[in-house]
């Protein structure tokens, strides 16, 4: 893991500080909210509907378990003993209070963690592979490579008031477990020739106007990746349209120019800007590099796992995923029990996660943009430890990838953009598919559920997508058809006419049955979709 | 009728006037009538209360009733958690906001 450095420390301390005088002249009035406002904002503190909410952020999706024990202490001292996990490998608190925050972030920064970055027009928090340095199917490890962008966004002078809000995601495996071209940028480390370089894929994005990023260029020599990031920036630095939010992202501007012409500027700008020295030396990069050594793991530990017990047997088949070394397991913690709220985790269990970490995964976990924990680095004969552990704290639903292992943003309960509410639409969802043959039967069928157009509950990558919008002040849900963030990335589509909260529950019933019915050997829904379309299903819903 | 309402600045909870002073309660909340803009701009100048609001709500037997379901949620707490609301111990509060 990553350790900071002196700058990262000072950079951090310098900003508690800084932050803990601005709350104090707020809370003595000296300063009205339209000028606290931006400050807040860009440590994190949002308003949304019963109080303050903050946003930490969780660099890639990377955490120890001392840092997941913060996470619980303010769960519990501050908040109300719990924490929702993001689509973004970030957590929120949603009702902390001003007066607190300074004391927050200081205790964030104590161990290496803060909330900068994780609100305006900047380089938001980078994201990556949730299995990344684990994962049997990657090149390398991702990790170095968002660190080394992290470094480099955190503060950035020309980048901290862009157009809008700017999403970085990295990878290094086919299997996008990132929705890396649903992002600003998307970069996926890739081979050539046995080197290594990065394929930028550009001008992605979700919210109102849905774009898949295209490829902008194939293999950047990963010398070259900060200086390319930086012309990538530049040129939407100069030319994003400032004017009109709804087009300030990135996606429209090169929607607009079209893919070529920004290339063009992309290289005329790189050209410049590589001359700037802004890419580290070899030294440097390996110096973050080694921190993101893989532990040791004994690759002669057993392989078998002893499955006598069913409900364990289960689990390994759903949640288990295969490791690089022999012996060795991902485990997937589902933040989705039925019924739950989708991402949200108790001050008890994720002190559980960390202790499960800290004894069985070299002290390391993540978050993952499904929202959903991983433990990394497992020895398989831990495996039914863990699962006991994780079974008696609520936490070892057998659902991953499944129709209940739903993607909720917080709705209308929590959130003040929101149109309709998306939690209790996943409860019910969950409910009606709560058996778990019936669910297996389905297979993986990826559902996510917005509160509104910002698409945080990514509605449009749905293999099934719930947009909720609120028709003449009532709350209506509208149901998407065949999107994904995978590797296999499409928008989905708008079925029709939206429904109310059980109406949009019985459509998607009547989706999956006729999916049964159409679909071919081997298919998983969003391929039965691909294949015969949506007729068949408009005419399951509608009649 | 019209209520006034914002969010708290220390505690950032949902807040209602009261006719004098400001109440986490929607119960106590009053129809501020007319009067709601003069009001606002007091409150906003005495900085006690974050982006102060005038809503639209009607009188009900249980007390005043905003007319957007935002509103409601924000006056009851978050659906989904009844025992993170103002009303953890009455299983039917949420009733009152669908
Ligand atoms: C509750 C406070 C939140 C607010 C005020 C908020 C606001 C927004 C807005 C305005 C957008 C649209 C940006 C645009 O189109 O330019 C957006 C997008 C997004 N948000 Fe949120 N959000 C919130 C919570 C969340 C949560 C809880 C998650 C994760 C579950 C999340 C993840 C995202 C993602 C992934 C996007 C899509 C990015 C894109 O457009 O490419 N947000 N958010
Ligand atoms: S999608 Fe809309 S409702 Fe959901 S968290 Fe984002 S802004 Fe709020």
């Amino acid at each position: 893991m990553y350790k900071y450095d002196e700058y990262d420390h000072a950079m951090v301390a310098a900003r508690v500080a800084e932050f803990s005088d601005q709350v104090k002249r707020r809370l003595a009035g000296e300063i009205t909210e339209d000028q606290f406002k931006p400050l807040r904002l860009m440590n994190g503190l949002y308003l949304q509907l019963h109080a303050y909410m903050l946003r930490v952020a969780v660099p890639y999706g990377t955490l120890d378990s001392r840092q997941m024990r913060m996470l619980a202490h303010i769960a519990r001292k501050y908040d109300r003993d719990y924490g929702h996990f993001t689509t973004r490998q970030n957590i929120q608190y949603n009702w902390i209070k001003l007066e607190d925050a300074p004391a927050i972030l200081a205790d964030l920064a104590s161990v290496e963690m803060h909330a900068i970055q994780t609100s305006g027009n900047c380089i938001r928090n980078i994201s990556s592979d949730q299995w990344a340095g684990a994962a049997a199917d990657e090149i390398t490890d991702p990790r170095p490579w968002a660190e080394l962008l992290r470094q480099w966004s955190s503060f950035h002078p020309e980048f901290s008031y862009l157009p809008r809000k700017f999403k970085i995601a990295v990878i290094a495996a086919d299997e996008d477990r990132a929705a890396m071209r649903l992002h600003d940028i998307g970069i996926q480390i890739v081979e050539r020739d046995g080197v290594h370089g990065a394929a930028f894929y550009v001008g992605g994005g979700m919210g109102r106007t849905p774009m898949i990023a295209p490829l902008i260029k194939e293999f950047v020599p990963l010398e070259d990746m900060l200086s390319y990031a930086e012309a990538c920036l530049r040129v939407y630095n100069r030319y994003g349209r400032r004017d009109n939010i709804y087009k300030a992202r990135i996606k429209i501007l090169i929607h607009e120019l079209g893919a070529d012409e920004y290339r063009r500027q992309v290289e005329e700008e790189f050209a410049h800007v590589k001359s700037l020295g802004i890419d580290p030396p070899k030294a440097e990069f390996d110096r973050i590099a080694k921190q993101f050594a893989p532990p040791a793991l004994d690759a002669s530990a057993p392989d078998a796992i002893d499955r006598s017990d069913p409900d364990f047997a289960v689990w390994v088949d759903q949640n288990v995923a295969a490791h690089k070394v022999a012996g060795h397991a991902i485990v997937n913690i589902s933040l989705k029990p039925i019924g739950g709220i989708p991402g949200d985790a108790s001050s008890a269990q994720i002190d559980l996660m960390a202790d499960l970490a800290e004894q069985y995964s070299h002290d390391e976990l993540r978050v993952t943009h499904a929202q959903n924990i991983v433990l990394p680095h497992v020895r398989k004969a831990d495996l039914y430890a863990i699962w006991q552990a994780l079974d008696a704290a609520g936490l070892a639903t057998p659902n991953l990838d499944l129709i209940s292992d739903i993607i909720a943003c917080p709705g209308l309960d929590y959130c003040s953009l929101a149109n309709a509410r998306s939690i209790p639409v996943a409860q019910k969802i969950a409910a009606r598919f709560s058996d778990l043959g019936r669910q297996k039967e389905l297979g993986e069928l990826k559902l996510k559920i917005s509160g509104c157009i910002n698409a945080c509950g990514h509605h449009h990558a749905g293999h099934i997508g719930i947009l909720g919008v609120d028709r003449k002040g009532t709350e209506n849900y509208q149901l998407l058809l065949g999107g994904s963030g995978a590797e296999d990335v499409s928008l989905g589509t708008i079925t029709g006419p939206g429904f109310d909260e059980d109406g949009i529950v019985d459509a998607i019933e009547r989706v999956t049955d006729r999916y049964l019915a159409e679909r071919a050997e081997g298919e998983r829904f969003v391929d039965t979709f691909r294949r015969v379309g949506m007729a068949p299903f408009k005419e399951a819903i509608y009649g | 009728m019209k209520l006034l309402t914002g969010n708290d600045l220390k505690t950032g909870f949902v807040t209602w006037w009261t006719g004098s002073d400001w109440s986490i309660h929607i119960e106590d909340a009053a129809d501020v009538g007319e009067h709601g803009e003069a009001i606002l701009a007091v409150e906003e100048a005495a900085r006690r209360v974050n982006a102060p609001y005038i809503i639209a709500g009607e009188k009900t037997a249980d007390g005043p009733r905003p007319a957007h379901i935002k509103d409601r949620i924000r006056a009851l707490g978050p659906t989904v958690r009844p025992d993170l609301t103002l009303k953890p111990a009455d299983p039917a509060a949420g009733d009152w906001v669908i």
